[in-house]
């Protein structure tokens, strides 16, 4: 029974450290699950562990949740900005989840340093089932229009290269 | 974060804390008033951008006597602040208990329970209690929003102050909210003289304390009916007495148990929950923080099961209360440590810590971002307790100790936090000087750091940024005949701030330091409203 309830839950840890963009990539993924028609829950903190320490934000997403929190050894996915860190993060993964890692993405051909945190959700975005415009409408809402297009092209990086 | 209004039916993904300010401006809330404060700060933040009238006061205490004195000319007032700021405001709250209010009055508390930002995850339900007022308990941003517009219906009809309880989870979690319709019955302000109601000298204040029981008792009685609480039917072998986001917890946890919620946590509705026991065999009470609602079951003879005493510990999860309900003792997660909160690299205070890390300075230190002084390389803070506490705690050190370790007892606190609560302490050093004189330095970069720079009196400007008259905290040292009292600019490279502090200490007076240098975070936006400012002042 447990595993039908969790299968009907996706949930995603994102993570790396203060400052990196965490919070504003599980906004977009949150609104792009919302958007899809999924009830959503989306957990983050604020305040004195944000100043350059490790952070990590929680989104999940299906027909009904409960919790807005994942506890370790369920996440679906981590989505790690900081490498480094893995071993940290590393216990919120279920053992058959699944790592997407910066150390995974070209950090060169980024159009920005600091669009890390796209590229990788473009890479999620290939293992979620929800339609591309819904990730790029989140994307126009979430930024000035003037990083639109940087942030754009890095999620597509994201996507192509997953 | 939330830029505009939402409107009835429209479905949003909000956090606690927007839903909190989304439902105030529905309530009609004339005035919201507070101090920032992890994690309630932007609760009033998002109530100014969606149009509200809101105001960061210099202190909780304060923003309570504010919120009080519109409730009391009858206009709807909202008071925010985290769990240890209703320590500040408890002396308001208490006789404000008394006293009662005209219009609906409001005071969130945001509890920390896990302790994100916080000093420590004291349990605020207690407050509801001691003070005799009556408290709501939201488990996410849908009941946030419904229970503050409940908390001002309650406010208005039992004349009494209401406090929202919100934890960490709540007030920082999005869920999906679905508004109603705002209130069309805000009553218009207007002062009504009601002298045995108002002031609390004894002889009306112990009529005014039996009112305060009567009403209560009542309020309990009507809340037997059913918003105040809310059961899920489920199989009588598993039954949970919870409240809060452990609500939700429990629900993923336990999907087929039967579920006592309350939404109300004072006073509370026991008599629902002897009703829900007599349903079920075995009976648990799921709760973060104190074993309150434990205690005031088994008090009214309810026999529950005893909780884990680990659970008064951090926050719950859905696995930490899966294995509570499966008999099993509390798993220890192994987790390699992360990387801990630092200073930024371009911290003007970075010049600050080195000098006393290097004078072997003792240092009674304060609450924000420079408390992160306490970690390596500086290790150089030596107590850290409460807002305002660095300058008593500092003269009682110089107080005592031997001259040679008195002598390099330094009090180091924030602008926005010498605000707060040490202005009285700076009074203390002048009525009662050490004889080795101090030093207090106060680091003034200009914003509330810590909690994601809010103004201050000493920014000059108010909460939605605007000008305002400025507090200059250099002369108000002065004015209280503090003689010396330097301004320094702390920057690398230079060591006048260095020079500046072994002066000082060799001085042996009673001294202020203000070392001034905005954070590096928001130092384009502050030139940007100093120049709007100037603009502003030219025409």
């Amino acid at each position: 029974m447990r595993d039908k309830m969790n299968s009907e839950v996706i949930s995603v840890v994102i993570a790396g450290l203060g400052g990196q963009g965490i919070l504003r990539a599980s906004d977009i993924l949150a609104d792009v699950a919302f958007a899809a028609g999924w009830d959503v829950k989306k957990s983050e903190v604020h305040g004195m562990s944000q100043r350059g320490g490790s952070v990590n934000s929680d989104v999940r997403f299906g027909s009904r949740v409960y919790s807005p929190v994942i506890s370790p050894g369920e996440a679906d996915f981590l989505v790690l900005l900081a490498p480094e860190w893995q071993e940290h993060f590393q216990h919120y993964l279920k053992p058959d989840g699944e790592l997407l890692s910066a150390s995974e993405i070209d950090v060169a051909a980024l159009p920005h340093r600091r669009s890390l945190n796209l590229a990788l959700l473009g890479q999620l975005s290939r293992r979620l089932d929800f339609e591309e415009t819904l990730w790029i409408g989140a994307i126009r809402r979430r930024f000035p229009p003037e990083l639109v297009p940087v942030n754009e092209a890095a999620f597509r990086l994201g996507r192509e290269t997953a | 974060m939330l830029q505009k209004a939402v409107h009835e039916g429209e479905r949003s993904l909000l956090s606690g804390n927007e839903a909190v300010a989304l439902a105030a401006c529905h309530a009609g809330v004339r005035l919201g008033t507070g101090y920032p404060g992890t994690p309630s700060t932007e609760i009033l933040e998002t109530f100014s951008r969606l149009g509200g009238d809101a105001r960061w006061s210099p202190n909780e205490k304060v923003a309570l006597e504010v919120g009080l004195g519109a409730a009391f000319g009858g206009g709807r007032a909202l008071v925010t602040m985290k769990h240890v700021g209703l320590n500040v405001a408890a002396d308001p709250l208490f006789t404000a208990a008394y006293t009662g209010v005209s219009g609906g009055l409001v005071i969130v508390s945001a509890d920390d329970p896990g302790m994100a930002s916080s000093q420590n995850e004291q349990d605020n339900r207690r407050y509801a209690v001691a003070a005799g007022v009556p408290m709501l308990e939201p488990a996410d941003s849908q009941e946030a929003y419904d229970f503050t517009r409940k908390a001002f219906e309650l406010s208005e009809f039992w004349r009494l102050p209401v406090i929202l309880r919100m934890t960490t989870r709540v007030c920082h979690s999005k869920t999906v909210v679905e508004p109603r319709a705002p209130a069309m019955n805000a009553p218009l302000p207007h002062f009504q003289r009601d002298l045995p109601a108002r002031v609390m000298i004894p002889a009306y204040a112990r009529p005014a304390h039996r009112r305060l029981r009567e009403k209560l008792a009542r309020l309990e009685g009507s809340a037997a009916e059913g918003w105040a609480w809310r059961v899920v039917e489920g199989e009588p072998e598993l039954g949970v007495i919870t409240s809060g986001v452990s609500f939700m917890y429990v629900r993923e946890a336990a999907p087929h148990a039967s579920v006592l919620k309350f939404n109300l946590v004072h006073p509370l509705p026991v008599e629902v929950a002897r009703r829900f026991r007599q349903k079920v065999q075995r009976c648990v009470v799921v709760e973060e923080g104190d074993p309150y609602l434990y205690e005031a079951l088994r008090a009214a003879g309810i026999d529950v099961e005893p909780r884990p005493e680990s659970h008064r510990f951090g926050e719950l999860d859905v696995a930490r209360v899966r294995r509570f309900l499966a008999g099993e003792p509390e798993a220890v997660v192994e987790r390699v440590a992360g990387k801990p909160p630092q200073l930024c690299e371009a911290c003007p205070y970075h010049v600050v810590y080195k000098a006393l890390q290097d004078r072997d300075c003792i240092v009674a230190g304060d609450i924000g971002c420079y408390t992160l002084g306490v970690l390596p390389p500086y290790q150089a803070m030596d107590t850290c307790v409460c807002m305002g506490a660095s300058i008593g705690v500092g003269l009682g050190l110089r107080h005592v100790l031997p001259p040679d370790q008195a002598r390099r007892v330094v009090s180091v606190i924030g602008d926005s936090t010498f605000i707060h609560s040490g202005i009285t302490g700076l009074v203390e050093m002048v009525y009662n000087p050490p004889p080795t004189g101090h030093v207090v330095i106060v680091l003034d970069n200009a914003t509330t750091a810590m909690t994601g720079h809010q103004e201050h009196p000493g920014t000059g400007r108010q909460l939605n940024h605007e000008p305002t008259n400025r507090v200059v905290i250099e002369e108000l040292a002065r004015a209280l005949g503090i003689r010396r009292v330097h301004v320094v600019e702390p920057r690398s490279g230079s060591d006048t701030f260095a020079r500046v502090l072994d002066a000082c200490l060799e001085a042996q007076e009673l001294t202020v330091i203000v070392a001034r240098r905005p954070c590096v975070l928001v130092a384009k936006r502050l030139r940007e409203l100093d120049k709007r400012a100037a603009a502003l002042n030219a025409r």
